[in-house]
């Protein structure tokens, strides 16, 4: 046996989502699926399903994230959460105050959910360790680590267009080497069978044996990576990696890695493009190629919403299970 | 085995002359039918054919209402709802396969009026039974189902549709596979 995921409980239900490696195909499909279930709620008149009402979900953002925080609190919101946002940065850290008293509070407040997005890896994983029992986990985002939700939202956009995994070819372009984001993708993919998955990229912004260590073929020339493939996902270029001699400008990475309808030719006639936004327009990508249409990025934002309602109602539930253990269950006929 | 395929679909016939002449004497022109996942659908498509209605069938999940949540956490299956046409002021017709406690159709209320307000609902149930926890009571039954206590029954399906003697519900939720049978107390 190996050892037990902090994710899981005993019984292998997803207590806390704070990363995807680790996470059975079986579980990450179940999210997928659960997934396709909550995207038909906008379809109402009233944009909500009762599943969480009454539970407070408390968005714990050390990081500043307007459009990350935003979809988690629709979705608490669309499940009938109650929502308290938190910017932590400005407020009780700031007079002094310890990041465990700080939960140590919220937990007094009897909030049922943590959404922590965090400057440093591992921060979600320390707070779903130091949480009160009672208390789930949902990692936004921690430092370089992982970014699950992101991920998970991608295979599903991948999986509505595509279908199975097995015969795809998957090329991931940008800043794979700081970004969590490709982190939780290349994990996903590979436990969900990808046929091949490439990373592209210049030789500085591509971990050291990557091929070995991520499991992934490695390009440094846009064509030759996306030539064939199903589905080509752009990674964010942060603009703080101009500044440490990563890259020598925007415009030099636009030269080289910027995605433009005659680059995007060599791909597969149907290949779908992705971003996780906000999208560099110039950068990471031609306008035409943004706005195209092969370019999913705006159903990634819809399909988000729904994602992340699958995860916080799947972790919800594995807690009402665990505070009913024992209590005999009643019928619904 | 409970009622076989031939009594089953005797039974939906003659929910079908009920619902046309409960339709005529209301003066509903138009009904809007709605199966409930995943019998319900079932029972539905029988009956949608065999009244020859002229809008399409909708499609209803209860999963996300249903007020067990707390108690044992998400059901296992979740079928997206899709109902092909607004439900504002129009006469629904629900239709699902077992009534017992009632629970499931006070989830499917819920659910169909966040979509709207409807004119009106009739509920349509193949099977009848005891149990009920709640004051809902069908206006058309196939038949009534006479069970001994803590007797389960479910409806299999969608071809042929069998209604079966069923486990206990606790046993059904951990073997529930997809696809092959409806919720038995539901």
């Amino acid at each position: 046996m190996a050892v037990a995921d902090p994710q899981l409980d005993a019984d292998g239900n997803l207590k806390h989502f704070l990363t995807v490696e680790g996470l059975g195909r079986g579980l990450l499909t179940e999210i997928l699926d659960r997934s396709e279930g909550f995207l038909g709620v906008v379809q109402q008149a009233v944009k909500k399903v009762p599943l969480c009402r009454g539970k407070i979900v408390a968005n714990l953002f050390f990081e500043n994230s307007t459009r990350t925080r935003t979809t988690f609190e629709l979705a608490a919101k669309r499940l009938s959460a109650d929502v308290l946002n938190l910017n932590i940065g400005t407020s009780a850290t700031a007079k002094g105050e310890t990041l465990l008293d700080t939960l140590r509070n919220l937990e007094a407040m009897h909030v049922d959910m943590f959404v922590v997005r965090h400057a440093d890896s591992g921060a979600a994983h320390f707070i779903a360790a130091h949480a009160a029992p009672h208390v789930s986990v949902i990692n936004a985002g921690d430092g370089r680590h992982s970014h699950p939700t992101q991920g998970m939202l991608d295979m599903f956009t991948i999986r509505r267009h595509k279908g199975a995994f097995e015969p795809l070819v998957v090329a991931i372009v940008g800043d794979v080497l700081h970004s969590r984001v490709a982190r939780s993708q290349i994990a996903a993919l590979n436990r969900l069978g990808t046929g091949e998955v490439r990373v592209i990229a210049p030789r500085t912004l591509i971990p050291s044996r990557a091929e070995e260590a991520l499991g992934v073929r490695v390009f440094h020339d846009l064509r030759d990576g996306v030539r064939d493939a199903d589905v080509i996902i752009l990674l964010r270029l942060q603009r703080e990696r101009m500044d440490g001699g990563f890259l020598p400008s925007e415009h030099e990475y636009f030269h080289l890695f910027g995605l433009t309808e005659k680059r995007l030719a060599s791909a597969k006639p149907d290949a779908i493009v992705m971003h996780p936004g906000p999208i560099n327009r110039g950068v990471e990508m031609d306008s035409r190629v943004a706005d195209g249409e092969r370019s999913v990025i705006l159903e990634q934002v819809s399909n988000g919403l729904a994602v992340r309602m699958a995860v916080m109602s799947m972790c919800i539930g594995t807690q009402n299970l665990a505070a009913n253990a024992g209590v005999h269950e009643g019928g619904h006929g | 085995m409970f009622k076989d395929a031939a009594e089953v679909e005797t039974a939906i016939d003659a929910m079908a002359d009920r619902l046309k002449t409960l339709f005529a004497a209301r003066g509903i022109e138009r009904p809007l039918m709605i199966g409930i996942h995943t019998g319900g659908v079932w029972v539905a498509q029988r009956l949608h054919a065999l009244i020859g209605l002229r809008d399409p069938l909708g499609l209803l999940d209860i999963s996300f209402y249903r007020d067990d949540f707390t108690r044992i956490g998400l059901h296992p299956q979740v079928r997206p709802s899709h109902l092909p046409e607004p439900v504002d002021d129009r006469h629904i017709c629900l239709v699902d396969d077992v009534l017992q406690s009632g629970r499931t159709i006070r989830a499917a209320l819920n659910v169909l009026f966040d979509y709207g307000r409807p004119a009106s609902v009739l509920l349509a149930i193949l099977a009848d039974r005891d149990g009920r926890e709640l004051p809902i009571e069908p206006n058309v039954t196939g038949l009534k189902a006479e069970l001994a206590p803590g007797e389960q029954i479910k409806l299999t399906g969608p071809e042929p549709l069998v209604l079966e003697r069923g486990q206990t519900p606790k046993e059904r939720r951990r073997s529930a596979a997809p696809g092959g049978q409806g919720e038995a107390s539901d």
